[in-house]
């Protein structure tokens, strides 16, 4: 067990590291979510029924969510990059334990996204979103927030070793960007057709992105959604139980088999 | 005294699909030598290397690396190995001391900085040392490559086709660094299609086709199985045919004529017959030379006639 807190310490400042050497990747990405919050705040805040103030609103906890998904597609490229350029292989004929590699994986993403968090917040405040609940409740939000993406991150990681191929990562990496359109994260789902409602609220991303709103006081579940929307805690913390349950195991077991 | 072997594998086995990639390879390397695993593309050698270093599980056959059961053990081998890939597999991200202070960390070398540092001194990398791996050239990165399999003195050292594409001062470091490894008791197995290389390098060369060892043996060993090749060139034309009787005489072989060049030429496998003998013969049965020379084979030819795939390009 030392070992591995050794080794994963010793992986998690290989990742540290190398982003501290690209800095440029991590600007790109941490933007990202701002500029989708301007575009789609005040180009849709315009178009939708919601008043615009009220949809920025609704909306930052969305990308905050839809953001921490992204981790399949960072885990997943990662995780395909280092298997496709042999870092993989070297670490494999190391004595390192095996959980360390993803593990350190798994937690630098955890550290850059929860950096990361910093300046969409600060632009949420910037165009009106605000924490109308109490302060342990948004702590709450946000460690929510961080299990979220930690067990994306994973779902990614166990991807990345499957495919073993950068090019391919990045072109399934991108349809990540779809998860958040089937769920409650940039429209309500109230007023979708009953089979799409349902489909969106058994969205993982949904019961998260409903739980945040709620934490953070900004509206509660609406009424009449499925159960994981409608208990968005619990039903988030299922979520993130499962997913890590299934995935971790899987994950750990490609890094082990490495080439078949 | 008993030979103890670094690696000694029996029947090893793995198949991608239909495709046999190794297919029982029998393979035994006397601790602090070095073999050099010989083959064409796609004779199994990646494999093999890949089973050996625990990056594959065999589907069949068993194998012991440094004393531990390949499967059974592999933390134990793990602990004993090191390996250089045929692609360098550091890290393009972190910088060249990074990467080398990051692989004597999880080795567990005490001071982790100061072997780095001393590594790429030794590997010709101290001003490159702060600078990307990604940004280096394809010499540099293999030498840090091999720095990395070095934090740690390996009991054994797997190198895949570790020149492959090199410039010749690379080629150099590496080898110089093999050398000075087997000195201090490093067993080292080394795949290569340079016969070059394992001409100066290998104790034992294993040759590889199809997924097996088609033959072992020292280079003079397996170059004696060919024999070596004696060519004599004469003043005349006229006096080829009563060269080509002292040949065959003194080879028992057929000897092959070149008359465009007056050259008259035979294989031996006669050790006694030495270039001074060759000369005094044939001047002794009034044959006016130009040239007479004894020609060792190159690993090609050894290839060439040793085995199947050798066989049928001849053919």
């Amino acid at each position: 067990m030392s070992a591995l807190a050794y080794d994963g310490a010793a992986m998690l400042g290989r990742q540290l590291r190398r982003v501290r050497n690209n800095p440029a990747l991590v600007v790109l990405v941490q933007t990202m979510p701002i500029t989708m919050l301007l575009f789609f705040g005040y180009v849709f805040g315009s178009a939708l029924a919601m008043p615009g103030e009220e949809y920025r609103t609704f909306l930052v906890p969305g990308l905050l969510v839809a953001t921490a998904a992204n981790g399949i597609m960072t885990g997943m490229f990662q995780a395909a990059q280092d298997t496709h350029r042999g870092v993989m292989d070297r670490f494999r004929t190391l004595p390192v334990s095996r959980a360390a590699v993803p593990l350190g994986q798994a937690l630098a993403d955890l550290v850059v996204s929860a950096v990361g968090t910093v300046p969409f917040l600060l632009a949420g405040l910037a165009v009106g979103w605000r924490i109308e609940g109490p302060a342990v409740r948004a702590v709450a939000a946000l460690g929510l927030l961080l299990l979220f993406r930690f067990a994306c991150t994973w779902i990614g990681i166990f991807l990345g070793l499957l495919t073993r191929n950068e090019e391919m990562a990045g072109q399934l990496g991108s349809a990540t960007f779809m998860l958040p359109l089937l769920s409650n994260a940039y429209i309500p789902t109230d007023d979708l057709p009953d089979w799409l409602r349902t489909l969106a609220e058994w969205n993982p991303l949904s019961a998260v992105t409903t739980a945040l709103r709620d934490l953070f006081g900004n509206s509660s579940a609406p009424e009449g959604a499925a159960w994981p929307v409608a208990h968005p805690v619990a039903g988030s913390l299922a979520w993130c139980g499962v997913l890590i349950v299934v995935f971790v195991p899987l994950a750990l077991r490609g890094y082990a088999r490495g080439g078949r | 005294m008993t030979t103890t072997y670094a690696v000694l594998s029996e029947g090893l086995e793995k198949r991608f699909g239909d495709v046999r990639a190794v297919n029982g390879l029998d393979l035994a390397v006397a601790e602090g030598t070095v073999c050099g695993v010989l083959g064409p593309n796609g004779a199994g050698k990646t494999t093999a290397v890949r089973l050996l270093t625990t990056l594959l599980r065999p589907d069949a056959g068993s194998a012991r690396v440094a004393g531990h059961d390949l499967v059974r053990e592999a933390p134990a081998v793990r602990r004993a190995i090191a390996v250089t890939g045929q692609y360098a597999s550091v890290d393009g991200d972190l910088t060249g001391r990074e990467n080398l202070r990051l692989c004597a960390r999880l080795h567990r070398v005490g001071n982790a900085a100061a072997r780095a540092d001393e590594l790429l001194d030794r590997f010709g990398l101290s001003e490159a040392a702060g600078r990307l791996a990604s940004t280096y050239s394809g010499g540099m990165r293999r030498r840090l490559d091999l720095a990395a399999s070095l934090v740690r003195r390996p009991e054994v050292l797997f190198l895949d086709e570790p020149t492959t594409g090199l410039d010749p001062v690379s080629r150099t470091t590496i080898w110089d660094a093999v050398h000075e490894l087997t000195a201090r008791g490093t067993t080292v197995l080394l795949t290569t299609q340079y016969l070059e290389e394992a001409d100066r390098l290998a104790d034992t060369i294993a040759l590889v086709d199809r997924g097996r060892v088609a033959h072992t043996g020292s280079p003079s060993e397996l170059k004696a199985l060919i024999g070596t090749y004696a060519e004599v060139i004469v003043a005349d034309t006229n006096v080829m045919i009563k060269a080509a009787a002292v040949l065959d005489r003194l080879t028992g072989a057929e000897p092959a004529f070149h008359h465009e060049r007056r050259a008259v030429g035979a294989v031996t496998t006669d050790p006694t017959l030495t270039l001074p003998r060759l000369v005094r013969e044939l001047d002794a049965a009034g044959v006016p030379l130009l040239d007479a020379s004894l020609k060792p084979p190159t690993l090609d030819d050894v290839f060439l006639r040793l085995t199947d795939t050798g066989a049928e390009r001849a053919a």
